[in-house]
């Protein structure tokens, strides 16, 4: 996967997390992860797990957690 | 006037119980209360003559036809202009009336021209009509006295022409173009018999006139008629249908002989228009039969081969083979389809049954992406579905209008004609927009506030018009109480309270002026019944989601939802806009807006069309660019959208679209994106085909076919035989097979049929047991999720800022007379006013740059350059430019970026970051664009047709 493709991943994930920044942590972390599982693919949800799981730079602290939170719940 | 003749009352039927009762010939009748006497007369079927009325217009009472006796009264009063009475004896034939008639018809005979055999009107004549129906046997006076026959002819629209020898100068056209369509463009010139109608003293095509054909329709005579009909003569039969252009959804009469369309006229039966119409659904119908047509097959095996014209089976079997191929070498999910707006609610769920059914995967996705995807978002958030709240007659009992990022005059000028006669009845206007749209002044309507806000700040704004609501207790206590989720309206309360959302703090963000924005919210929140209206400057945004759910907020804050007059309405771009969201074309829900992962749903899907259907969302139009960029996106089947000139960054989108081994184009031109196509299946128009369209006010109308598929098949036959080849069989044998298992799937269409839309003429949605002839209004008793749902709305800036190199803001939108990416409009005489995209520039950033009106200008921003000429318009705001994307020459989106909406993807069309600057040349994108509208649209073998 190309370097400009995942840089667009974690840009919307950031986007999306903004969003959510206004609510408490935890539902913020809980928001961002089920708009991610509602709206993208599994592959994508996949390919930035792996990059946050590989360092995850760039990503915001809320969305890393709901990130991290998509790869506990798919792990399972 | 119309051949094919609907009821006229000559006047306006009054609305009220029907509580005054006269007589009339002898016979009783009951009328509410301002009915005219010759409109209580046409209940009656009595048809008093007349020429000067028509109900459409307010009563006028110049051409003295329609007189009347009343018992008891003296003289003989025109039955337009008197009001029926309580216990009135009206006679409308009496011999002295039948003398004046015929008296009066004699003169206006003695001043018109005796056609013959070869007048224009012929059989199409209310003059003609009344000199039958008074008993016109003579001219005394002769044809040799002072007369208006040598008038010259105003040919210089090019869709109908002024005749003024056979005007009678009885004003209907004046009265139309002021009371329906509210531009004010014509006007009587001179006095006595010098009087002549006049387009503001200069001919029509150079006047304010914006040819909406109101005039053309209310001309009894032949002075003002259609080029069409002069050229061709009268129609001989119409069948009623639904226009093709913007999410108004006018109802025409196609009028037809045989199956060519002589003229399309609006109806008055239709519920969206009501009789009126504007330029493009009333005469920009030509591209339908244009020479550019491709009514033939054609395949190729890389996109730099010259196209081959091939049979229907070939090219579907070439297609189906190639999908097999990608899906058995990449994996299900490297294919998938995009919807039209543009196409029918049957043709779309069709192409996503076929994408979930067929390909086994939910990689759908449609053109409202691009526009109103977060309308969808928003709106299903707070109210619980993905709708406007309102019928567009809604507006007529507003009291303030609430205009946020639309244009309704250029993009919904049917429903902006309506809103424009409230506004002219004293309702109040506050317009948000960055640059001085035409609503904000025009004849007879000013907006009370225009909140010129910097491109971006639609949140900020919205935020601030919200905190002057809560900190000024403005808040409609009750409604909150009884109608919303109280918990979210505290969170909502206490976080909009908070002074940073205030007018004064957020000045600095939007420019606008704190005290405008105050007095603008108290407006909306106590000025009576406050309606919203939005359209793709909401939408359009990296906060588009957002600012969407601020409007709602606002409105369930003030109360202003849940009745006549109020609400939140989102002004759809294209026709089928609401339809194609409605029939599941997003990846990630069925139709009704319920999503993939839901078991109950998937599982009616699938106990239907007997396959197992995937629970997890597919990719968006932008994921499947990205995918096909990265190799693992490869075979795209499009029907009826040109994403390589309408969607955004469009070397991104050729780079995605050169990546696939095959694009599958179904469509009526060989459009930029065709250029990298592999497959191309003709498309039809929606002349040539029957479905429904669903408008802005989820109105479902019949689209009905008035002629035959020039290439041969419908659209929706394409599907069923591209899904055949593929071995997904699909048994409909009409567009209403289609429409009933929509309807046996979606719960909100539930009692939606083809026999039931021919009864009631149209219907909105939500249809089914509880409504069963629709839903006018929503969200009246309750909202749709129950309790309605306060959202917070963080102003979040767009990570797209102006600097040193790219310091001015560029926003884009629509005209009048071109319509999205202009493949229908530009195959007309609409050219004539728009024949290339401007930009729109400030005269302070023009000078600062030496820039002059009308100069060649280079436009760049990071992600492209492109030339275009320059228009010095104050109606900019310092730092803010403006263009078109109709011209594909232009190439607007070149520079537009691919940052976008959060929750939905849409794309920010509305804030790029630009330089722009004097040039002498085209970019290179534009040469090498120029150069590959040749070379990648060659056609090598034209296939003979046997009859041939």
């Amino acid at each position: 996967m190309s370097a400009e493709k995942m840089a667009k991943l974690v840009r919307m994930a950031n986007q999306i997390s903004d969003y959510f920044r206004t609510l408490p942590e935890a539902e913020a972390v809980a928001s961002t992860a089920d708009h991610l599982r509602r709206f993208w693919t599994p592959k994508m949800r996949g390919e930035i797990a792996a990059f946050a799981e590989s360092g995850g730079e760039g990503l915001n602290r809320i969305a890393a957690q709901a990130v991290a939170a998509l790869g506990a719940r798919t792990a399972s | 006037m119309a051949l094919i003749q609907e009821f006229d009352a000559g006047t306006p039927i009054r609305v009220g119980p029907a509580n005054v009762t006269l007589t009339i010939d002898g016979e009783q009748v009951s009328v509410p209360a301002g009915t005219s006497v010759m409109a209580a007369a046409a209940t009656l079927g009595n048809k008093i003559p007349k020429l000067c009325a028509t109900d459409m217009l307010e009563p006028f009472g110049s051409c003295r036809l329609c007189l009347i006796e009343i018992e008891g009264r003296k003289g003989t009063p025109a039955s337009c202009t008197t009001p029926v009475e309580p216990g009135m004896k009206v006679h409308t034939q009496t011999p002295r009336l039948a003398a004046l008639r015929r008296g009066v018809m004699e003169l206006y005979a003695s001043d018109h021209p005796i056609d013959g055999l070869t007048g224009a009107a012929n059989g199409d004549c209310e003059l003609l009509d009344m000199a039958g129906a008074v008993g016109l046997r003579e001219v005394r006076y002769g044809y040799d006295g002072a007369n208006h026959f040598d008038s010259p002819i105003d040919d210089s629209n090019p869709y109908f022409a002024f005749d003024p020898s056979h005007c009678i100068v009885c004003s209907r056209c004046v009265r139309a173009c002021a009371e329906v369509q509210g531009t004010f463009a014509l006007t009587i010139e001179g006095r006595g018999f010098a009087s002549k109608v006049s387009a503001g003293g200069m001919d029509f095509l150079g006047s304010e006139c914006v040819s909406c054909g109101a005039c053309v329709q209310a001309c009894p005579t032949s002075a003002l008629n259609e080029k069409s009909v002069i050229e061709h003569g009268t129609p001989t039969r119409a069948v009623l249908t639904t226009c093709a252009y913007c999410g108004v959804g006018c109802t025409f009469r196609a009028e037809m002989q045989g199956e060519q369309v002589i003229r399309m006229v609006p109806s008055k039966s239709g519920k969206a228009n009501e009789g009126h119409s504007c330029v493009k659904g009333r005469f920009a119908y030509g591209y339908a039969t244009h020479k550019d047509r491709i009514v033939k097959p054609m395949i190729r095996a890389r996109i730099t081969d010259p196209w081959r014209e091939v049979s229907w089976d070939e090219a579907l079997t070439y297609a189906a083979k190639e999908f097999k191929r990608i899906q058995a070498q990449y994996g299900r999910d490297a294919v998938g389809a995009i919807t039209s707006s543009r196409c029918t609610n049957e043709e779309t769920f069709l192409v996503q049954k076929l994408v979930r059914a067929g390909f086994g995967n939910n990689n759908i996705d449609t053109c409202a992406r691009v526009c109103h995807s977060p309308t969808g978002y928003g709106l299903g958030k707070t109210y619980g579905t993905s709708a406007g709240t309102q019928d567009f007659k809604s507006v007529d009992k507003a009291d303030v209008i609430l205009v946020i990022g639309a244009n309704p005059t250029d993009a919904h000028p049917v429903f902006a004609s309506r809103m424009k006669k409230r506004l002219r009845q004293g309702a109040k206007l506050i317009v948000v927009d960055p640059r001085r749209i035409d609503l904000v002044r025009t004849p007879h309507v000013q907006a009370d506030y225009h909140l010129a806000l910097r491109p971006g700040s639609n949140v900020a704004v919205v935020n601030a018009l919200a905190h002057v609501v809560i900190t000024e207790g403005l808040v409609k206590e009750d409604f909150v109480r009884e109608r919303c989720d109280l918990e979210s309206f505290e969170a909502w309360a206490r976080f909009i309270a908070d002074p940073k959302n205030s007018p004064e703090a957020t000045e600095g963000i939007s420019g606008v002026p704190a005290k405008d924005v105050r007095a603008a919210a108290r407006l909306y929140a106590t000025g009576g019944n406050g309606a919203i209206y939005y359209g793709l400057g909401v939408t359009e945004h990296s906060q588009g989601s957002t600012m969407v759910m601020g409007m709602a907020n606002l409105a369930m804050a003030t109360g202003n939802i849940g009745r006549v007059g109020v609400g939140v309405n989102p002004l759809r771009g294209q026709n089928n806009v609401q339809g194609s969201c409605d029939m599941g074309s997003f990846p990630h829900e069925f139709s009704g807006y319920r999503h993939v992962a839901d078991d109950a749903t998937r599982q009616a899907f699938e106990s239907l069309w007997g396959v197992p259907l995937s629970k997890e969302p597919g990719l968006r139009i932008p994921n499947m660019m990205d995918e096909a960029v990265d190799g693992a996106f490869k075979g795209l089947y499009i029907q009826g959208e040109d994403i390589a000139q309408s969607d955004p960054d469009t070397q991104h989108i050729t780079a995605g679209l050169r990546s696939m081994e095959c694009v599958v184009i179904q469509d009526l031109f060989l459009n930029e994106t065709a250029r990298y196509a592999h497959v191309f299946l003709p498309g039809s128009s929606f002349l040539e085909k029957d479905g429904t369209f669903i408008n802005a006010e989820r109105r479902i109308g019949r689209v009905r076919k008035v002629m035959t598929p020039l290439g041969g098949m419908a659209d929706w036959e394409a599907t069923i035989a591209f899904a055949k080849a593929l071995g997904v069989e699909m048994h409909y044998s009409h567009p209403s097979e289609i429409m009933d298992e929509i309807a046996r799937l979606t719960p909100t269409f539930a009692g939606v049929s083809y026999q039931k839309l021919d009864e009631l003429g149209s219907v909105q949605w939500p249809c089914n047991e509880q409504a069963p002839e629709g839903t006018p209004i929503m969200h009246v008793d309750r909202f749709v999720r129950g309790k309605g749902r306060f959202m917070l709305t963080e102003f979040i800036a767009s990570e797209e800022r102006t600097g040193p190199r790219y310091p001015l803001l560029l926003t884009t939108g629509r005209i009048l007379t071109q319509y999205n990416v202009g493949a229908q409009t530009r195959r007309t005489a609409n050219n004539v006013w728009h024949e290339e995209d401007l930009l729109e520039i400030h005269p302070f950033d023009a000078e600062s740059r030496g820039i002059v009106d009308g100069d060649l200008v280079s436009l760049e921003s990071r992600t492209g350059q492109i030339s275009l000429h320059a228009k010095v318009s104050d109606r900019m705001q310092p730092g803010v430019v403006y263009t078109t994307f109709h011209h594909a020459v232009t190439g607007a989106n070149v520079v537009t970026t691919d940052y976008s909406d959060w929750a939905t993807n849409c794309p920010e069309y509305k804030v790029t970051a630009v330089q722009v600057r004097r040039t002498n040349h085209l970019s290179d994108w534009q040469e090498r664009d120029r150069e590959e509208g040749f070379s990648l649209r060659r056609i090598a073998e034209r296939l003979v047709d046997a009859a041939e």
